[in-house]
């Protein structure tokens, strides 16, 4: 399971994961994370076939809420900490462009 | 008046409720040592002073009125920066939440104040919790208080260096896998990771879903048992807690436990491990057998430590561990998106993926953007069954073993970290070998069991000794009165370092 994380895939990673990369972050995390990926190959030494996969520890069933109105946050609250707002409204970048 | 801060939290609370100390005098006492030590450890990012002195009044004046002031009425304690707080802010140390205010407060806080207890501040950690010696925090890095050349240990390193230190009387950490108990390891402090479910997670800043708990980092075994008390019990607005009662921590922490019956892991006593460690440990054996409790070889194959000709270590736990937490960190750490809360950046941008681009490089951290990398690359369409489904796999594996191991033994005693701390940047070029340093730590989480880290003397260079106990879910009463044994046997609780005595 040897996976060499070239510099392509490294800014394509990036892209999926919303970070920007520096040319420099790009070599750096393509070796490490290379290393990295290396070492969890580790885990192919081991036979898993038939087993069930765990991915929590303690059984958990659906649970859920009594179906009671209480107090959430207030828009006040919420939008405290947003760094940019508009009245009662976070604001971002326009989403659709003029021509589409 | 003797020194306030030299006492436990237990002896303090038991002054304070007699009125032999206020409250006040408490605060003060260790707000002195804050400005004394504070500058040299590092351990807070935030002190609360002229907040502390106003709860500790406000205990002073009820138990002036004669009402209950809880049992930890006056005790100042720290709280880890990724617990959230409607007072202060809650930075998890890095630099997208310079500046974030809590609009709710953590159910292990409220249980805290409820108990008594006085908030002296948010201690320093690792960036989200993602390292093991505080040198990825965005704030500052940590010094170990017993040699401050060297690391705290962490991600809980604030925290377990302000309890050495007495810079607090005890303090919260979390635990994803050995955030507790290695730091604790690290500085000669009792750290208890609770069972998965235990202690609501609401409010703590989530890293690794499936792994994080919040616990204590405390003086001694019987402060430990004191907070987990506190802090555990089911809270409807975690829906990963479990509904179970509570029992008394302390009611049977004295009482000497018959016919105890004790593991060693044989696959944690290999070669990878630092020699005083080792002997340290066995000595612990000895000293338990000595107090009637039958000692016993178990085997944890899937949590085995391999060491290479060059002296690199591996296990399938780690490995196991690793995946798992980045691919949760991958999903949890979406949520600074620069809109709703969080560093934005001050370029313009054309379109939001830009925004949430450029904002999230600029606010994380080098150490954050590695694990949101490799858990967004383990998650994703044709690699998902070779890593992240294979590493659940292999979890089972891992819990299995611990679930045989137990049908022999009621609790396993093993090291909680390889070496003893480590000097400030001896690891941080390399983020595989620093991942290493919580290779005797992770099985736990990702079993969802209990392990307490507890001193175990001193290396030859002066520098903290640890081993840890490891119990059956929701066996800590068992486990805590299992470390309690040993301590007052050993009498390594409440060393303090030097800079303390000096």
């Amino acid at each position: 399971m040897t996976q060499t994380i070239d510099e392509p895939l490294v800014r394509h990673i990036g892209k999926l994961s919303r970070i920007e990369l520096t040319d420099e972050q790009v070599s750096t995390f393509g070796r490490q994370m290379s290393a990295i990926l290396d070492y969890f190959g580790k885990l192919s030494e081991l036979d898993t076939d038939g087993v069930e996969p765990m991915a929590h520890a303690v059984e958990l069933r659906n649970v859920l809420a009594d179906d009671v109105p209480g107090q959430s946050l207030t828009p006040e609250a919420a939008l405290a900490n947003a760094p940019k707002r508009d009245g009662d409204f976070f604001m971002v970048p326009k989403v659709i462009g003029d021509s589409q | 008046m003797s020194d306030l801060t030299e006492l436990t939290a237990i002896e303090l609370a038991d002054r304070i409720a007699a009125g032999d100390a206020s409250a006040e005098q408490a605060a003060r006492a260790y707000l002195d040592a804050i400005d004394a030590r504070e500058p040299t450890v590092q351990a807070y990012n935030e002190v609360w002073a002229d907040r502390a002195i106003e709860q500790a009044k406000a205990i002073d004046a009820r138990r002036a009125a004669g009402q209950g002031i809880g049992p930890l009425g006056g005790v100042p304690v720290a709280v880890k920066d990724n617990i959230c707080t409607t007072y202060g802010r809650t930075t998890c140390s890095s630099k997208i939440l310079a500046n974030f205010r809590a609009p709710y407060q953590a159910t292990a806080v409220d249980k805290l104040e409820a108990a008594g207890a006085v908030v002296l501040g948010k201690t320093n950690l690792d960036e989200f919790a993602m390292g093991s010696s505080t040198e990825n925090s965005g704030t500052k890095p940590t010094r170990n208080p017993w040699d401050t050349d060297r690391v705290p240990g962490g991600s809980s390193g604030g925290s377990a260096a302000a309890v050495a230190a007495r810079l607090c009387a005890a303090a919260l950490g979390s635990d994803t896998g050995g955030s507790i108990r290695q730091p604790a390891a690290f500085c000669g402090v009792v750290g208890l990771k609770p069972t998965y479910g235990r202690v609501s997670r609401y409010g703590l800043v989530a890293y690794g879903s499936s792994l994080d708990q919040i616990g204590p980092l405390a003086r001694d075994v019987a402060d430990a048992a004191l907070l987990t008390g506190v802090i555990s019990g089911h809270d409807g607005r975690d829906s990963t807690s479990v509904p179970r009662d509570v029992p008394d921590m302390l009611a049977e922490l004295d009482k000497p436990l018959e016919n105890l019956r004790i593991g060693l892991p044989r696959e944690f006593y290999s070669d990878a491990l630092d020699a005083e460690i080792n002997l340290a440990i066995h000595a612990a054996a000895e000293a338990y057998k000595d107090a009637g409790a039958e000692i016993v070889e178990v085997s944890l194959p899937h949590s085995r430590i391999d060491i290479d000709e060059a002296g690199k270590l591996s296990s399938y736990a780690a490995a196991c561990y690793y995946i798992v937490a980045m691919a949760e960190a991958s999903s949890n750490l979406a949520r600074y998106d620069s809109v709703h809360f969080g560093h934005r950046t001050a370029e313009r941008c054309d379109d939001i993926i830009e925004l949430y681009s450029r904002s999230r490089a600029e606010g994380f951290g080098e150490e954050v953007k590695r694990r949101i990398m490799l858990g967004t690359y383990t998650l994703s369409a044709g690699y998902y069954d070779a890593y992240y489904n294979k590493a659940l796999k292999v979890r089972r594996l891992i819990k299995n073993d611990f679930d045989a191991a137990f049908e022999r033994c009621d609790v396993l005693l093993c090291p909680a970290t390889p070496t003893t701390a480590f000097k400030l940047g001896e690891k941080t070029d390399d983020p595989l070998t620093m991942y290493l340093a919580d290779i005797y730590t992770v099985s736990v989480n990702l079993s969802g069991l209990p392990g307490l880290s507890i001193p175990a003397g001193l290396s030859a260079a002066g520098l903290p000794i640890a081993m840890q106990l490891i119990g059956p879910v929701f066996s800590e009463p068992t486990l805590l009165a299992a470390g309690r044994m040993y301590e007052k046997a050993s009498a390594t609780s409440c060393l303090a370092p030097p800079m303390v005595k000096g």
